[in-house]
């Protein structure tokens, strides 16, 4: 019992969750501040760029001639913005720029991370077994899984613009966890007791992580997608009255890039996914005798795996590329998310195993 | 990233539905209906085998899955509908009408799922056919102008003279060939007019995998379809000590599909000889908490030597081809009931239901036969009992710490002899009059295993047989145990599982194989070679830049000096 002595191995891990919580938040600040600072250098440059317009305006002598060439300089200084983005994404981690709140932000990430899994671990040992069978813990190694999919994915593309997304979600899911969903380590319940337990709900947390990756891609794409049809639609394409979202989105890839990338991420999610349904469907078939029943969770598991599956195809229909199917990723990953807190609190069904009361 | 946009791509490629993003943009016309009624049927038949279609189906199936979650199943939860009809009387029926209490049978869902399975075999069915044909036909020609493809390298090579520019180029072609075939393209030479080609295709796994998963899914469809008619489920209640044989007299309730013959079910027998349990310790976290469930059985097929088998939660017992699994446990009190005379007119275990996870359990003896009025007893029993502050009983624990039932009477008709099926476990009071506990002034009956109580109005006597062996410390196994079983055989889960399984082997290789083309064209100048490389992805391929710059460097290296 955590109360009875002073520092249980439970109570260890309760203090480095909270620990890790903290440092997320401070990860989270630094991301943001990270984000707002790209905004303000995007803008600097575009002021740049304008006085150079003016120059030539002034040389050139003629206005009409003059705001012509200034349209055309703005969507080339687009496009070259937007290559110069993509190659930052694809740059090798040595000659990535320095842009040095994100490198805090990330090195944060990485404390947090290993303080994290330290919560995770000792509440393994001290339960001695696996750490994701009740809520609580499901969303502390859900959690972990998402920071370890983002700082490994950081290895091959410079993600950190999703850092405060990744960071934030982490903040909001593990802190609530922790504050409504804790509960002290009790046995496990029989029809948990099962290699399948491991596999099945490992799995499920990886597909959520990359899902989420996918998500902050196709939100990012949405954002992205509308700042390139209000340049592309507005009058005068440099001209300050144009609200065309955040400022830090002149510094990411293009719309299609983002898509080419969220897409990538689905897709393994979707085959995690259907792992999970296949040995979620063959656990249900040794514990309850049959292998699909329509119970509340596989109810949603299986509408989160048609919505994405209908993803996949809206990206291969004309018409539904682009923005459409983005949507589908956002929905899907809602629906993800949905599926861990809402169904598993209030919905009834057999997977009654978020041990709360 | 790279996709294919230019018209090249577009133009070999009739296998995939007309909306597709690779496809040809319609010319107009295309999606006019014909004149007259085929030209209709094509269209519509066109319009079913659409993407557009496929994905506003599968958006559907998505949403029309989502009630049956919000509302309970009668296939997964009856007690839940029964529930729902008492809570909410004005919307429940009116939710019956739209079968919302049975989605996944209802119209409305099968409808969406047959008509994407149908929409599914039209588009498989001739992207088959064409990827057959696909299997066996060379790559496409070297287009003249590969400058437009998605992908384009050139590099010029300077000779001595133009013999040698000329050698140089049909020897860098021929390395080209060989290098892409090992690399695992299927290639082709192209040559015309001094210049010299090969066109190189790869991952034909890619369709493959594709056609594999689609047609996979409609192999789990068929499989559970038609699977699901010899399967079987059946439910069954054994006490400690006795024995049930696998006939349909001895299941207490039995679902079966279509085509089984309840009459040639495989004869075996179970004796439940022991139940295990055990329970989280008094003052540890998750006190009471049950687990490690085992029924100890003896089985016997007919005409074979008796065997033993255990059954535990997610381990069931495999027999003559059924699975038989652990539902649930409880405790079976043994009761004996005498006349006045003393003549014992009812002796046996009844098995009584949990309530709570204390075992507080709730059950009913009926005595037709032997007393002049028909008898009824309904009542708990209690593993630990105790009292609530209100007064009522209670289980404190699951385990045998201080077992007592406690019963009320009644006399009159128990309503089982018109032959209409009864529940065991609940009673009819309609026509029967009571005669202890609240609203009577007779105290209920409260006794523990071994003890023997009056029943009122001089009725006679009933005991609570203690069972427990010699020996037995408190009132260790004083009470029966018994365990519900379910017996199924499932002629379709292994058909599912290898087709879904073959689903995901599909889905891996129509998602991570890249398929592309790749050309490699010289065209001599003088005493100059050019060379040109190009690359075409076909589909998803965020790796084509990498491979054709590998692949140039390569080739460009295995070339001699000019
Ligand atoms: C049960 C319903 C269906 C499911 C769950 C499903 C799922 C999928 C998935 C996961 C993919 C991506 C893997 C791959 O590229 O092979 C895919 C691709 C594809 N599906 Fe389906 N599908 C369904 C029905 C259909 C139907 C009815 C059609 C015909 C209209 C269709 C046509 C296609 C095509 C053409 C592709 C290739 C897309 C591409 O080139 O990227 N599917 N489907």
């Amino acid at each position: 019992m955590p109360e009875s002595s002073a520092l249980t191995l439970e109570s260890v891990s309760v203090l480095l969750v909270w620990t890790a919580i903290a440092i997320y938040a401070l990860a989270f600040v630094a991301y943001a501040v990270d984000l707002a600072r790209r905004g303000a250098v995007a803008v600097d440059a575009k002021g740049a760029a304008k006085t150079e317009d003016a120059r030539e305006l002034v040389a050139a002598g003629s206005g009409y001639a003059g705001s012509t060439g200034s349209r055309a300089g703005v969507i080339a200084a687009m496009r070259a913005q937007e290559e110069a983005s993509e190659a930052a994404l694809n740059a090798p981690i040595g000659r990535r720029e320095r842009l040095v709140w994100a490198r805090i932000g990330t090195s944060l990430t990485v404390l947090a991370f290993l303080f994290h899994l330290g919560g995770d671990v000792t509440r393994g040992i001290a339960a001695g077994r696996v750490p994701w069978s009740n809520m609580y813990e499901f969303a502390l190694t859900g959690t972990l899984l998402v920071v370890a999919v983002y700082l490994g994915v950081l290895f091959r593309y410079d993600l950190r613009f999703l850092g405060s997304f990744i960071t934030g979600l982490t903040v909001v899911l593990l802190g609530a966890s922790a504050l409504s969903f804790y509960v002290e380590i009790t046995p496990l319940m029989d029809p948990l007791k099962s290699v399948w337990l491991v596999i099945h709900v490992f799995v499920a947390s990886l597909s959520t992580a990359l899902f989420a990756l996918a998500f902050g891609l196709s939100v990012l794409q949405l954002m992205q997608a509308r700042r390139e049809r209000v340049l592309a639609a507005a009058p005068d394409a440099d001209g300050p009255t144009v609200k065309s979202g955040p400022g830090f989105l002149r510094t990411l890839p293009g719309a299609d890039a983002l898509e080419a990338l969220a897409y990538r991420f689905a897709i393994l999610g979707f085959i995690f996914w259907t792992f999970t349904l296949i040995a979620g469907s063959i656990w249900a078939n040794d514990a309850w005798g049959r292998y699909w029943g329509f119970d509340t969770k596989e109810v949603w598991t299986f509408v989160i795996w048609v919505l994405y599956a209908g993803y996949i195809h809206a990206r291969a229909t004309r018409g539904w590329r682009g923005a459409r199917s983005a949507w589908l990723s956002i929905i899907g990953f809602t629906a993800v998310i949905f599926n861990f807190t809402i169904v598993n609190m209030f919905f009834k069904g057999l997977h009654a195993y978020s041990g709360l009361e | 990233m790279s996709r294919p946009r230019s018209d090249v791509s577009s133009a070999g490629d009739p296998m995939r539905p007309a909306d597709h993003a690779d496809a040809a943009e319609p010319s107009g016309d295309v999606n006019q209906p014909a004149l007259g009624f085929v030209g209709w049927l094509r269209w519509g038949w066109r319009q079913l085998t659409s993407m557009r279609t496929a994905l506003v189906l599968l958006l559907l199936l998505a949403i029309a899955a989502v009630p049956g979650s919000l509302v309970p199943q009668r296939s997964a939860d009856p007690n839940g509908v029964t529930q729902y009809f008492t809570d909410n009387p004005e919307l429940a029926p009116v939710l019956d009408n739209l079968s919302m209490f049975d989605v996944y049978t209802s119209p409305w869902f099968s409808a969406i799922y047959i008509l994407l399975f149908v929409s599914l075999v039209g588009c498989v069915i001739p992207r088959t056919k064409h990827h057959w044909k696909a299997l066996r036909a060379t790559p496409p020609r070297t287009p003249a102008r590969l400058s437009r493809l998605d992908v384009h390298r050139t590099e010029t090579l300077e000779y001595t003279d133009d013999q040698a520019a000329a050698a140089a180029a049909s020897a860098s072609i021929e390395a080209a060939q060989q290098q892409l075939k090992k690399a695992g393209y299927r290639v082709a030479r192209d040559d015309s007019r001094g210049v010299l080609s090969v066109s190189a295709e790869r991952g034909y796994m890619r369709e493959t995998g594709n056609l594999v998963f689609h047609a996979s899914l409609v192999g789990v469809l068929l499989a559970v379809g038609i699977g699901g008619g010899f399967t079987y489920t059946g439910q069954t209640v054994i006490i400690e000590g006795r024995t049930w044989v696998n006939t349909m007299l001895d299941y207490t309730s039995f679902n079966p599909g279509r085509f089984v013959d309840e009459n040639s079910l495989t004869p075996y027998a179970l004796t439940l000889d022991r139940f295990d349990v055990t329970y989280q310790p008094r003052g540890t976290q998750g006190e009471g908490q049950a687990g490690d469930f085992v029924a100890n059985l003896t089985t016997q097929r007919a005409g074979g030597a008796p065997g033993s088998g255990e059954v535990r939660v997610n381990h069931p017992l495999e027999m003559a081809g059924d699975r038989i699994y652990l539902m649930g446990n409880g405790y079976a009190p043994t009761l004996t009931i005498r006349d006045a005379a003393g003549e014992v007119v009812f002796s046996e275990s009844v098995p009584f239901l949990p309530q709570d996870t204390n075992m507080t359990s709730l059950g009913v003896v009926k005595v037709p036969d032997g007393l002049d009025e028909q008898m009824g007893l309904v009542g708990f029993f209690y593993p630990t009992q105790v009292q609530r502050q209100d007064g009522a009983f209670t289980s404190a624990y699951p385990a045998l710490t201080n077992p007592v039932v406690t019963l009320d009477v009644y006399t009159g008709d128990l309503g089982i002899d018109g032959g209409v099926p009864r529940s065991v476990y609940t009673l009819d009071t309609g026509e029967m009059d009571k005669l202890t506990g609240r609203g009577t002034d007779v105290e209920s009956i409260e006794i523990a295993p071994g003890e023997t109580a009056e029943l009122p109005g001089g009725l006679g006597s009933i005991t609570f047989e203690n069972e427990a062996p010699d020996g037995a410390s408190g009132y260790d196994e004083s009470v029966k145990r018994y365990v519900s079983l379910s017996v199924h055989r499932d002629a379709a889960a292994t058909w599912v599982l290898v087709f879904a399984v073959l689903a995901t082997a599909g889905l891996l290789a129509a998602l991570f194989v890249p398929r592309r083309r790749m050309w490699v064209k010289a065209t001599p100048q003088g005493h100059t070679v050019q060379l040109e490389y190009a690359g075409l992805a076909r589909g998803e391929d965020p790796t084509l830049d990498a491979a054709v710059e590998q692949f140039v460097q390569r080739h460009l290296a295995s070339l001699p000096d000019g």
